[in-house]
């Protein structure tokens, strides 16, 4: 089932290289590229709206954060590591686990809570993990990873392996204080670590203004000396060309950087609703913020930029293709033995005397 | 064999590790200071430089944090609470982090990191530099606990808990500082999970954690001038602790005494009482007695302090009465 699995993957991956050399020819060298965000942010779009639909079906249970309308922070930071640099996430990270190269159907299946599940069906939605692409792991406890962010470029830092590390997380993440140490240390060591801070203007329920009295989160770091950058979230040539300095900035030594990705999620905290239940307010926001629509931005621009139709169907097609094998996927694969339960608690060392609980 | 003391053994197994392994490194408050760690990390920052020494702000949360990052991308941190009462500001990332990472993503990455901690009670330091919270610890699957109560232990623990491939929480005891023990040169390493035999005897099995291990052993020579004959066990390794050789032990003698340098309700002498009461209740010819802290926050006046700590009188007493016990069932 895998390897017809990963076999999809491939015939994808290469339509996709297929369309960004058609685009390439095209005048404008950020085309190529650009198609390819494009690509990304729409698988991110169709996996997620497969997953919001099955979860109104019924068939996936795990609580799932989903990340539609912010596709274009994950897809543009990530074009700008290399495979080598580790990404860490949040509750919300189907979209930076894509953008980083993990696989659709490995994250179905976890979704599904299958044994075929890039976690073996211990993670759900909520912990994805993909050592091999530096997806070194997503937790859903509000800035439990940022200081783990910032532990991996120390490690970096001290083996000087030149890795860059990203904390992806949300606004309302920063009302958390070790969110604060840790962009103390950072400076203090000069981390190659860069903050990414994703504000969708709402910690689930609450607006930003009323957990602050400042919308100022980009100058978060100033006080410890990280310079802050405020960038349109929903651009993702800006989101691109933002992360692109402040990952140079960080490999070449100068240390880390705070990016503040202003955008919006369409749907509930967590959930496939659209967030009616939280009033007015929100709704309001949410119609001046659907037609800055991150992928249809980009498309526009690609087709300014000479980019063909066939080119764009064809990732078009691609994407979707990718969900619906992902889906099939994780239905076709069995579940974790019951038998498993008990595997993991710790690790097995070599010689050592016990890895289950 | 040569005299070394319990802080200098800690010390001695730092330097031992650091010139070993590239892939260790120290981090914490105090690494830089003359007398924050005792003389347990003494220069050490001089020896092996401040770039593989860390001292830092007082943050311990992303401190921790941040080992428990270095540590799932390969590095061995130990990283320093110079109070244990401190380190609650580190829960998150010891809890939901260091101890989960391994199950949650299925075996495919483990969190080689050492937490050590201190516990400074006494001295009229009070409730918030006293705490001995090794319990807490213990529940938490995913985490290996050690309190050593040797020199000898105090080094050979720590290199172990470094080669551990998981979180272990190192947990020593500045009322320790001073012992002196045997301590080989070079590396060794005591097995997490084994516990030692300090005194061996047949009337009561008395099972001693930390500092009251060594009381234990104290109070294992004043029993023998009354001729009571008790098997002294330093459990030394909290999770896992060696229940087998606890258990062998009182299938011999029939009565247990747990004393613990922590609280009573939950605390770790709760855990051993239930697991032999539940596995070893045959064997049991009076119920377990259990010494530990009384149920209160650590006061600070000298006078106050003595009537809240124990010591090797409490487990006398406690062992002298199971002994009653079973004298007066047995003439009954």
């Amino acid at each position: 089932m895998a390897s017809k699995c990963h076999l999809v993957e491939a015939e994808s991956a290469e339509a996709r290289q297929i369309a960004a050399l058609e685009s390439a020819v095209s005048r404008d060298g950020i085309a190529g590229l650009l198609l390819e965000m494009y690509s990304t942010m729409l698988r991110i779009r169709v996996f997620e709206e497969q997953v919001a639909a099955l979860v109104e079906a019924g068939e996936i249970k795990t609580p799932c954060h989903l990340y539609i309308g912010q596709e274009a922070v994950a897809t543009g930071v990530c074009a700008a590591l290399e495979v080598s640099d580790t990404i860490w996430g949040n509750h919300r990270s189907h979209g930076h686990y894509l953008a980083k190269g993990g696989d659709s159907c490995t994250m179905m299946a976890e979704i599904f809570g299958k044994k075929t599940g890039c976690c073996k069906g211990r993670g759900g939605s909520m912990h994805l993990f993909s050592k091999e692409v530096g997806i070194l792991g997503t937790v859903p406890i509000v800035a439990g990873t940022v200081p783990l962010a910032v532990g991996a470029a120390l490690a970096a830092k001290l083996r000087r392996d030149g890795s860059v590390s990203v904390a992806f997380f949300g606004d309302g993440t920063l009302d958390e204080g070790h969110v604060h140490e840790s962009l103390n240390l950072a400076a203090l060591y000069r981390l190659p670590v860069v903050f990414v801070c994703e504000n969708n203007f709402y910690a689930s329920h609450m607006q930003l203004l009323e957990r602050r009295v400042k919308d100022n989160l980009h100058q978060a770091g100033e006080f410890f000396g990280v310079p802050g950058v405020r960038e349109d979230g929903n651009d993702v040539v800006a989101v691109y060309e933002a992360a692109r300095g402040a990952v140079e900035r960080a490999r070449s030594g100068d240390g880390p950087s705070l990016l503040e990705f202003r955008t919006f999620r369409w749907r509930g905290h967590v959930g496939p609703s659209w967030d009616t239940d939280v009033g007015v307010k929100r709704r309001d926001e949410l119609k001046d913020w659907l037609p800055k629509d991150p992928i249809a931005r980009a498309r526009t621009r690609l087709l300014e930029l000479g980019a063909g139709m066939e080119a764009l169907e064809r990732v078009e097609n691609s994407a979707r293709d990718d969900a619906q094998f992902a889906v099939s996927f994780a239905r076709r694969s069995p579940y974790p033995g019951q038998d498993a339960v008990l595997d993991h608690v710790f690790a097995c060392s070599e010689g050592g005397p016990r890895c289950e609980g | 064999m040569r005299r070394v003391s319990y802080a200098q053994a800690i010390r001695e197994a730092h330097a031992e590790l650091l010139s070993a392994d590239p892939r260790v490194f120290l981090i914490g408050q105090g690494l830089w200071s003359p007398w924050y760690a005792g003389t347990t990390l003494k220069d050490i920052d001089r020896e092996f430089g401040r770039d593989r020494v860390i001292d830092t702000p007082v943050s311990e949360n992303a401190v921790t944090g941040a080992a428990v990052g270095a540590a799932l991308q390969g590095m061995h941190p130990i990283v320093f609470h110079p109070r244990m009462d401190f380190m609650l500001l580190a829960v998150d990332p010891i809890v939901n982090q260091a101890a989960n990472w391994c199950y949650i993503f299925s075996g495919q990455i483990s969190v080689p990191v050492v937490i050590r901690a201190v516990i400074n009670r006494g001295g009229e330091q009070g409730a918030q530099h006293s705490q001995a919270l090794h319990a807490m610890f213990m529940h938490v699957p995913g985490l290996k606990v050690v309190m050593p109560s040797t020199p000898y232990d105090a080094k050979g623990l720590l290199i172990a808990a470094v080669q551990d491939d998981n979180p272990v929480l190192y947990i020593d005891d500045r009322w320790l500082y001073e012992d002196e023990g045997d301590v080989p040169e070079g590396r060794y390493g005591v097995p997490i999970g084994s516990a030692a035999i300090r005194r061996k005897g047949t009337d009561v099995t008395i099972v001693g954690i930390s500092y009251m291990a060594r009381e234990a052993v104290e109070a294992g020579e004043q029993l023998a001038d009354e001729g009571i004959d008790s098997e002294v066990i330093d459990l030394r390794s909290l999770k896992p602790w060696d229940k087998e050789l606890v258990l062998a032990s009182v299938r011999k003698t029939g009565l247990l005494v747990v004393a613990d340098s922590g609280w009573r309700t939950c605390g770790a002498s709760a855990e051993i009482a239930a697991t032999v009461s539940g596995e070893g209740f045959a064997w049991l010819k009076a119920p377990v007695v259990r010494v530990a802290l009384p149920d209160c926050p650590a006061p600070t006046s000298r006078w106050q302090e003595k009537a809240y700590y124990r010591t090797a009188a409490d487990i006398v007493a406690a062992a002298r009465g199971l002994v009653g016990v079973r004298q007066y069932e047995a003439s009954a």
